[in-house]
């Protein structure tokens, strides 16, 4: 059973898995309804569940949730759109490396919510601030890992294929960058869910819409059930996201999961 | 003049971590002539990835030049082609389309890159395996691979770096009377690095004997035994005749080299 590195059945995985869930919500129950904590900071499980229903019928939840992962979405996009090819020509030539390096790895530590104040006062309240604010979370650190990644491609392979014949597009292209795909769409994936918290900051400030407004709301209320929902739908949005991404993944790039 | 012309060839590597340098390949030469098949015999450490590396133009010499038709080597090329010691197939390619990089590097319409790796996957003997990915294959599978993949691209010279090391004694004479057949058919110019004295003897037409580190030739025997050469011909006297002499020559040099370790 703990032998190190021996894969599991996917039955037992799932079982394991779903096994979490089960301890986690019984521990909740626990603690609310065994009077640990009282309801004022923590609702019962039952509590969040009908403040979700609520949200869903009442308050037009549905809406708010199309527009984070509008967001998200967006934000994270031309975020890597931008950062993937610039990671790339880093990984690949020195002399860039050298050139925006230093540079992004200061920007790197900027925090994202940082900016929200400044960039209130650039873009407005509106959807553009909302995405600058994510682009600026996930540009570059996806630039970084992208560079480290490439830089770490195997030279063995770019010499064998220089004695094919290959030149400098045709290493980048077609060594370097189907080297590195498998490893770049992990950090993509890792990305996208640092660009979850980046949006839900943004949303608790000056924002009209949204998860992070509606749990702003919430607190107004001391409404703990619709706060607790209102992560609980982060969550699940994020189990879902990290589930096709990987589904993707496999498919792409079977040869990186061959074992 | 020679095909190709190896003049002076050294290679110094700087010290590792403050240590002494080390002198892989003392000063070098050789003329290969047109349609040579010339193995390097010699023992582990003496430089002969480093020479062949240096030929492909993925090394640079410390002193002298390789010359290949008259003109100055300095980088890599499609020209040479080269099997790796180490395994260098791309992982994310199929049998079939490690066997097509280099031609689709020359735009070679798709068609005729079907038919040139059907060919040599046939001859290899991988049918069944061109859409399996390198990590599905066996060591030796993978380094016929690598053959059929240098040989697609029909280069000049051949540099072949121990490429049947990996292999069983049954595949690994298969293997060598299939090159031979090319080389044979195709009159290519090829340098052939193995520790195997009777595969040595059996491919070549001339054989290098180099000299423990630092390397540098030490003897160079022509093999005079007629062609197409058969696996049989290994028991024949004149066979028997050039093992004895290069296990002798060999033998030396290995002495040498434990020596100079200790
Ligand atoms: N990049 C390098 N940096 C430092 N030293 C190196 C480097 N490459 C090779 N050497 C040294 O050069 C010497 C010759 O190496 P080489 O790989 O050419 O040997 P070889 O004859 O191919 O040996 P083998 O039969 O074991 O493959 C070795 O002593 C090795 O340590
Ligand atoms: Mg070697």
């Amino acid at each position: 059973m703990f032998d190190p590195l021996k894969p599991v059945s996917p039955g037992r995985r799932t079982a394991l898995g779903i096994l979490f869930f089960v301890v986690f919500f019984a521990a909740w129950g626990v603690v609310t309804y065994g009077g640990i904590v009282p309801p004022l900071f923590l609702a019962d499980p039952v509590k969040a569940a009908r403040a979700g229903i609520e949200l869903f019928t009442k308050y037009n939840f549905i809406g708010d949730v199309g527009i984070t992962i509008w967001r998200v979405v967006g934000g994270f996009l031309i975020a890597a759109v931008f950062a993937v090819p610039l990671g790339i020509l880093m990984g690949a030539f020195k002399s860039i490396e050298a050139f925006f390096e230093p540079f992004i790895s200061f920007a790197r530590y900027l925090p994202a919510s940082a900016f929200i104040p400044l960039l209130i006062l650039w873009a407005g309240v509106g959807e553009a601030q909302k995405l600058s604010v994510i682009i600026i979370g996930s540009f570059f650190q996806i630039v970084l890992m992208v560079a480290v990644i490439v830089g770490g491609s195997r030279i063995d392979l770019v010499e064998a294929s220089k004695t094919l014949g290959a030149k400098r597009a045709g290493i980048v292209l077609r060594v370097l960058l189907p080297g590195a795909a498998p490893q770049i769409a992990e950090t993509l994936r890792l990305v996208l869910g640092w660009a979850w918290t980046y949006v839900i900051v943004a949303e608790l400030i000056g924002a009209q819409s949204g998860i992070g407004h509606m749990i702003m709301d919430s607190q107004r209320l001391l409404d703990t059930g619709q706060m607790i929902f209102g992560i609980f739908v982060i969550g699940v949005i994020g189990l879902v996201s990290d589930f096709l991404f990987k589904q993707a993944n496999a498919r792409l790039y079977p040869w990186y999961f061959i074992k | 003049m020679s095909k190709l012309r190896i003049e002076n060839v050294s290679r110094v590597f700087p010290g590792v971590r403050g240590g002494e340098p080390t002198r892989a390949l003392e000063p070098t030469n050789l003329s290969v002539e047109d349609n040579d098949f010339i193995t390097i015999l010699g023992p582990s450490g003496c430089g002969k990835s480093t020479l062949l590396r240096i030929v492909a133009g993925l090394d640079q010499p410390t002193t002298g030049s390789v010359l290949l038709d008259g003109e100055a080597v300095r980088d890599p090329g499609p020209d040479r082609g080269m099997v790796f010691q180490s395994y260098t197939l791309f992982p994310w390619l199929t049998v079939r389309e490690n066997i097509c990089f280099g031609l689709r590097e020359k735009n070679v319409p798709d068609k005729q890159q079907a038919e040139i790796a059907a060919h040599f996957i046939n001859q290899v003997g991988l049918k069944g395996f061109e859409n399996h990915f390198p990590k599905q294959l066996s060591g030796g599978m993978q380094q016929r691979t690598a053959l059929a993949r240098a040989l697609a691209n029909d280069p000049k010279i051949m540099l072949l770096d121990e490429p049947f090391g990996a292999l069983d004694n049954q595949t690994r004479a298969l293997m060598q009377e299939l090159l031979l057949g090319i080389w044979e058919q195709h009159k290519k110019t090829v340098l052939f690095v193995t520790h195997d004295i009777d595969e040595a003897i059996f491919m070549a037409n001339r054989v290098l004997v180099m000299t423990a580190r630092p390397g540098k030739v030490k003897c160079d025997i022509a093999i005079d035994l007629p062609h197409p050469r058969h696996y049989t011909m290994k028991t024949t006297p004149e066979f028997a005749a050039y093992k004895a002499r290069l296990t002798e020559e060999i033998r030396v040099e290995a002495i040498r080299s434990a020596q100079a370790e200790h």
